[in-house]
Formats: structure tokens, sequence, C-alpha cells
């Protein structure tokens, strides 16, 4: 080692030192050397990545954000509506019994790998989820089918262009769960290429073609130009994962992207205020509740989602004796001020709930009368309850934002303070999420913050769903105030298989009025849906089922 | 050497054998079920009951681990429960990116710290040594998720020098063979992404590098101080050594050991520093993807992960002390 070696040495340092500072500086400087763009490509960031593109196997909306690109239904949702209108089925058949539907195809529809759409993909796509035995059933949880197609009993192929579903009993809500996501049309042929993998090579019927899927960082998509109702205008449309609510942001801010979900409200002044932004606010369907527990459980021994004779009704573990009682129940009612809720825990972006379904769905009862705020008549009702000096309970509060509670911790402790007012003293509980849920579904809380996003813009989904006796099931329930009102779940029965809309309507507000009297929740409020996009973007609506079409979309 | 090398790959068994089990146990003890997860809010018993007995979660944990085991010594990690993906392949995705990350952020801490600690060893109680002390001081207590934000504002919003997060700009043509995207935009020539690439490198490795940069030139400066007192100094300079030839030949080698120490310990941290940093520059990396697979009590995928971070810890800590032998001959392992 001689002078010679430290002499390179510090000649090496002192190089690499300049030349990581020129690196630096010169990429800093210059702007990436982007071809000039003739395609229209929309960039759009999502808070997640998708679990699956496979449309029947999914239950988040970050994956059914891009499954509603490339696949269809064989009816669809109208633009900005949960009404339903002919997709890939042209028309169809109901028997007067009800139980029998017969569609018909639309003839020259083209899946994305060239195949022809026919009754042979529809059967398909139904069978490999509801029959066991059907050989790619063992490729998904198809976590919907139990829950809102068990009443399809089989669907089968007529002709090359008719197919016939036939349902074990009347279901006036199953039209609509037909444009949902779950049984969108996959094409046979590539889920015999794929197998096990065809959740992440999907093809379907939709305006965009999938391209590539880099996981937690973007899926793109590319216009089919095939599709049956014509090419899209958009070239392609990215779906980039940005998790950081501020780093969304700060990139549309940037122009890195052109669209973006879920905005903080805290940052909606700063949106309105940019003039290259705009802001979309649409009603969501969703309801955030508080449910006290009445009590009545029941194990659903046999399995068919109803309560029978021979189910017993027990005792939640969380019984707890005032909220048996009426009174009780409506005094919490009085107690709890939601329009000052809406206003600064929700930042104003929903909408005081006074049922337990969002307003613009079919049967909504606007003849309610919400229960004001007024602390007073709460002391009074507890105080003919029997309970004049209050009581003490847990309070249990869910442990993370959901589209219909967008901070239930600071919601939780404002409802503490109202109830404290009325001398019920709660103590607030919190757990994981997916133990929380396990254990509201298992009747262990007094009382809890809950909600509900719709799945298919039917009623039924709303009202049988979170309010019918049949789903207090002990560990699965949907019913978490654990209600029983049988007079309320004859009339949701009914209600499901009348197809005649306005007797169909009749029956879901002669529910609600019921259920306003029995007072078993607090419907806080319907969150909106919210969404950004750069000027330049044209023709995006937002949809009360919170799907994104980015067909009819144009960029300028 | 080898015999030490050997040694060193055998101790990596038991190690890996103990973090799974602890892992195993752990993240099955957690409160909270994959299953539940999965299907959300509208779940029936039986799809519940036929889900935990598909992936073998009705099972006892020693029976579960032991299957996990065996399934391994195969090769083969299992599925996500919630991706249905390999879980090798959902880790093969990201690791490159968070090793790319780690790469060039470690790559910054060294550069600006051995240089700042130097020359604050050098100059001790200037006016330059107190600035870059203060300066690491300020390094060390910045929280990463806000550094990551203040250099998005500034360098991207701003100043719309830099990308604001991602790995590369999406319209460039890019061709994926390696993962690693330096290493792939090289191989395929390809320019423009490989300046798009090491642009959506910078803020994010600042980022993540601060901190290291911060510990690395404190570590050096109190390590050069220590040497500059030792005696073979003095004999240097008494020997009529000119000062930057005492320095630069003779002071820095002797004061690496420590650093390097440093170094490497730091490397297996910034893995998991990542997880702060990629979440706020949308990086796809094993940070986040480890994180979300905690939260969705995604079992194999949590244990997978945490195979892949111990084998990296272990192996850069042999690293590490191979280098040692490199920089200091006193130091051998026979």
């Amino acid at each position: 080692m001689g002078s010679v070696n430290a002499k390179n040495m510090k000649a090496g340092v002192l190089a690499t030192i300049v030349c990581g500072i020129l690196l630096i500086v010169s990429l800093s400087g210059c702007t990436d050397n982007t071809p000039p763009v003739t395609e229209k490509v929309l960039i759009f960031a999502c808070a997640g990545d998708a679990d699956k593109l496979d449309p029947a196997d999914v239950t988040d909306g970050e994956s059914t954000a891009r499954t509603d690109s490339i696949f269809e239904g064989l009816v669809e949702y109208k633009e900005g509506s949960a009404e339903i209108q002919p997709c890939l089925a042209t028309s169809w058949i109901i028997t007067p019994d009800g139980k029998n539907m017969t569609f018909t195809l639309r003839q020259g529809v083209k899946f994305h790998d060239g195949t022809d759409f026919n009754a042979d993909a529809v059967v398909f796509s139904f069978e490999r989820q509801y029959n066991t035995s059907h050989p790619y059933n063992q490729y998904g949880e198809w976590a919907y089918w139990g829950y809102m197609f068990s009443d399809i009993q089989k669907v089968e192929k007529i002709d090359n262009y008719t197919v016939k579903i036939v349902l074990s009993r009347p279901n006036a809500a199953i039209m609509t769960s037909l444009a949902m996501f779950t049984v969108a049309i996959v094409s046979p042929t590539n889920a015999e290429t794929w197998k096990e993998d065809a959740f992440k090579n999907p093809v379907g019927t939709g305006p965009f073609k999938f391209v590539e899927w880099i996981k937690d960082d973007h899926i793109t998509v590319e216009a089919f130009d095939d599709y049956w109702r014509g090419a899209p205008k958009l070239d392609k449309v990215i779906y980039r994962v940005i998790t950081d609510p501020s780093a969304r942001l700060l990139a549309i801010q940037a122009g890195e992207i052109h669209g973006m979900e879920y905005p903080d409200p805290a940052s909606f002044d700063a949106i309105e205020a940019d003039a290259d932004l705009k802001l979309l606010t649409a009603p969501g369907m969703n309801v955030g509740y508080l449910a006290m527990n009445n009590g009545y459980g029941y194990n659903d021994t046999n399995h068919n989602g109803m309560h029978d004779q021979d189910e017993a009704w027990v005792k939640t573990p969380g019984y707890f004796e005032p909220f048996t009682n009426k009174s009780v129940r409506q005094a919490v009612n009085y107690a709890i001020n939601k329009t000052s809720i809406v206003e600064n825990l929700y930042k104003g972006t929903a909408i005081v709930a006074k049922n337990g379904m969002p307003p613009f769905m079919l049967g909504w009862n606007d003849a309610i009368v919400d229960y004001p705020y007024d602390p007073e008549r709460a002391r009074e009702l507890l105080t003919e309850a029997g309970y004049a000096n209050g009581f003490n309970t847990t309070f249990w509060v869910m442990p993370v934002s959901r589209p219909y509670m967008f901070d239930p911790s600071k919601i939780g402790e404002a409802i503490q303070a109202y109830l404290e007012a009325v001398n019920i003293s709660v103590e607030i509980y919190q757990i994981d999420w997916s133990t929380y849920l396990a254990k509201t579904q298992a009747g262990e809380h007094p009382m809890c913050l809950l909600g509900w996003t719709g799945d298919n813009g039917d009623p039924d989904n709303f009202m049988n769903v979170l309010y019918g006796a049949n789903q207090c099931t002990l560990g699965t329930a949907g019913n978490v105030a654990f209600y029983n009102n049988t007079e309320v779940q004859d009339l949701l029965s009914q209600a499901l298989q009348t197809y005649d809309v306005d007797e169909r309507a009749r029956l879901y507000e002669e529910a609600q009025v019921l259920i306003n009297e029995d007072a078993p929740f607090v419907y806080l409020a319907h969150a909106n849906q919210n969404i950004i996009f750069t000027k330049n973007i044209q023709g995006f609506v937002l949809n009360p089922t919170a799907r994104y079409f980015f067909y009819p979309v144009d960029m300028t | 050497m080898k015999w030490y090398i050997i040694k060193r790959l055998l101790q990596i068994i038991p190690v890996i054998l103990g973090v799974t089990l602890i892992a195993f146990a752990l993240i099955h003890l957690a409160p909270g079920d994959p299953v539940r997860t999965m299907l959300g809010q509208h779940a029936t018993q039986m799809e519940i009951d036929d889900i935990r007995a598909k992936y073998g979660l009705d099972q006892p944990l020693y029976v579960q681990y032991f299957i996990w085991l065996s399934d391994v010594l195969q090769g083969d990690l299992g599925r996500s429960i919630l991706s249905h993906e390999q879980v090798t392949t959902e880790i093969g995705s990201r690791f490159p990116n968070t090793i790319e990350l780690a790469i060039a952020a470690m790559l910054f801490a060294i550069l600006i710290g051995v240089v700042a600690g130097i020359i604050s060893a050098t100059k001790q109680y200037s006016v330059a040594d107190y600035s870059v002390m203060g300066l690491a001081l300020f390094g060390i207590s910045m929280p990463v998720f806000w550094l990551g934000i203040m250099l998005m504002m500034i360098f991207g919003v701003f100043l719309g020098w830099l990308p604001i997060g991602g790995r590369i700009d999406l319209l460039l043509p890019f061709q994926r063979l390696t993962g690693f995207m330096v290493i792939d935009s090289i191989i395929t020539l390809n320019g423009a992404a490989l300046i798009s690439v090491l642009r959506h490198l910078i803020l994010p490795a600042i980022a993540l590098g601060t901190i290291p940069m911060a510990i690395i030139a404190r570590t050096t400066r109190s390590s050069m101080l220590e040497v500059l007192r030792q005696d073979f100094i003095r004999t240097e300079r008494a020997k009529g050594l000119s000062e930057r030839k005492v320095i630069y030949k003779h002071a820095i080698r002797n004061a690496m050991v420590p650093v390097v120490t440093v170094i490497g310990l730091n490397f297996g941290l910034l893995l998991s520093g990542a997880i702060l940093t990629e979440t706020v520059f949308s990086w796809p990396g094993v940070g986040r993807l480890v994180v979300d697979a905690v939260y969705a009590r995604d079992y194999p995928l949590v244990i997978g992960c945490i195979l892949v971070f111990a084998l990296v810890f272990v192996i850069v800590n042999l690293i590490t002390d191979i280098l040692y032998t490199f920089i200091d001959p006193r130091i051998h392992y026979d």
C-alpha cells in the first residue's frame, strides 16, 4: 500500500460524491422523456389493490372497481341509478309463479379472447358457483352466492342464445341482484386455459380488456375495439394504488393522475379552490347506525337462513335488560344529536338518517317522523321506564373507518357524551375489526356502532338483511340489534316474494313504521360518496352502487 | 474462512426455525380471523366452516405448523388466503422493489453520512461540526411519514422536479425481466425508463435513508475521534506525514469497523422502516405487503414475509462479519 493507493482512494471518494451530486441534479432538473402522447390514457388512483380479478370470487370494492371495466352481466344498472336495464340479455320473461326466468341473449358479442358469448358461457359462469361437483367450483370461495343467490336452483341452456334461471321460491330482488358483479359472465375458454390462476387473467365482454397487473402498483386495461356498443373513447385506463389519502391528493395536484377515490373530507375546501380539479359528490347507498342489543338470538341449525319453529330463541351473550325496554331505546334515540354528528364528524358530506336505508331506494318511507334531539324527553322516558338514575353499560365502537362511518372513534365519543347527559354512562370498547365483526355478529355487545353498504340496490338488501328476525343468527347475524318483531319479518318476507313494485314498496314502508316505533337502532347517517377528477375528464357518473364505469368517459 | 461461512450458514437453520415458530404462534394467538376478513359482513356459518377447513385452519396449531414446515421444505410457502396467489409469487413480485429502495437509501445514507462524519470529526467543535451534528439530530428525530409528505410537497408539487410516488412513469414502455427495475431498464437498454426509474427512486430513498444517514454520521464521527486520539496517529504525525494522509490513509480505515457494523444492522432495519416509506410513496414493496397481510390475518403470507425478512437479516449480518476481515486484516475467523 503506497501513497498512490491513498490518492486513488481519495480521488475515488471525490469522484463518487461529484457523480452522485451531478446525477441527482441532472435527474431532478430534467423531466421524463415521455414520447409525445396521442393515446388517451386515464390514470385513476385507488386506495388499495384488488384482491382478485374474478368478479364472482370477490367481496371488496377495490376488486370490483377493476372488474367493472372488464366484465358485464345479463342485466346492468342504468347510469347513476340502481334500476336495471338489459345488457348481455336483451329481454326476459318471468312466469306468473315468479320461479322461472327465461333470458334471450344478445348475439354477436365477443369475449376479449375472441370466443363467442353464448348460453354456454352464461351457464358456466353461474354453475361453477353453485354446483359443488362442477370442475371449476374448487377455484373460488364464491362468497356472495350463498348470501344473495341461493334461491337460484339451476341455470339451464335452452338453445345457444336462450337460458332459463329456475328459482326455488319467488324472489323479487333477484333481478337487481343479477346486475351485480358476482354474476358477471366470464369466458369459459379462458377459465379452462388458466384454471386456478384465471383470477389474475380476466377475460370478459366489457369495454376494456385486461393488460397487466403489477401487484400493489397498478392494473392496466385497454380499449376493446370489438366491444358490442362500440369502442370506448379512452385508449387505456390505469388503476394506480396510492393508499395514503394525502399522497393521492398531492399526486392529482402534481398532475400525475387524473382521478382519485376517497378524498379526505378535510381537504374539500382546498379541492374546490383548485381550478384544475372537480369534486363529484353523490348520495351513497349506505347507512351508519347504533344498535342496541334486544337479546333475541337463535342458532340456524339447518342453515336455511330462516328462523324455524324448532330453532329456539336464546338470550344473546350481550343481553342487557334496559335495552329490552322500548322506552329506553326511544330515550337513546332522543338523546343523540345526529345533526351535529353529521355536520361535524361526517364533515357535512352525509345526510341525517331517519330510516334504515337511504332515501333514493324503493319503499323508503318519507312519512316517518324522526326522533328529534330532545334530552329532556329522553330523561322523562328513562324515568317512566324505571331508570331515573340511568344505568351503566359498554359501548362497542368500530376500530376502522368505513364508507358509512368515516370516524367511528370520534362518533363514539360524541355519543358517549350525549348519553352521559341523560345519565346513561357508557364505557367505550374497541377491538380489531375482524374480531369486532365476529363478536357483534355473535351478539356479545350491549350496544355497538356498525353500518352497511348496499350490494345490489334492492331494498331487501337493507331491510331483510339488517332488520329481519331471520337475521338474528348467533355468530353470523346481520341484525346486530337482535331485534325480533315477527310482524316486521312477515312484511319483509312477503315483500321479497312480491313482484308488483307499488305493493312491494308499501310493504317496506309499513315495516319502517314498526321499526321506527320499536327503535332498536339509532340510524345516524347516510354518507355521500366523493371522487375527484381533473377538469379535462368528462362523462364520469357516480353510481349508488359505488361502481366505477369508464366506458362513457372521455378526456380532452 | 470457508469453514466459518459454512458454520454460519448452518446456524441459519435453527434461527429460521425459531423465528417462524414464534411468528406462527404469535399471529395465530392474536385475535382476528382471516376467513371473516375475507367474507366480510354477510358470511354464513357454513361458508366460514368450509373455508376454515379448506385452509386447514380447523386443525390444532402444532399440526398446522408441521404441515406448513413440511410444505416449506418442499419449497411451497402455500397460497395467500385473501388473494389466492402463491405466497412465493406475492413476495417475489414485491421483494426486488424493497431491495432496490433499501440499496438506494443506503447508498444515500453512506455517501452523505460518512463524509459528514469525517468532516465533523476532523473539524471538531467548529461550525461545520455543530451544523452536521445538528442536522444528524434533526434527521434522527424526523418522522418518516412527515418527511415523505414534505419532500413530495416541495419537490413534487411546488417545484415539480420529481415524481410523487410509484416506480416509473406508467406511460413509458417497459419490459419486466428480473423485477429489479433499474437492472431491467439497463438490460433492455431502455434509457428513458432508466431515467424515470431513478427519478422515482430519489425522494423515497432520501426519506428512508435520512435516519440511517444520521446514525452513520454520528458513528463515523465518534469512531474517527477515537482513532485520531490513538498512539499510531500521533506517531504518523510525528513522522511528518501530512494531515490529509494521516486521515484518509490511516485513520478512516481504522475507524470503519464500527461504521460497517452500523451499516449492516441498519440495512436490516431499513426493510422494516420501508413500511412507512412504501405507504407514503405508493411503493409496491414487501413492507406494505406484510402490513396488509397482518391486518387481514393472512397467516401464510405473514409467515412467508417473516421468513424472508429473517433470511435477509441473517445474510446481511453474515456479509457484515465477512467484510470486517477485508477492512481490518487483524480480524480473522479461523
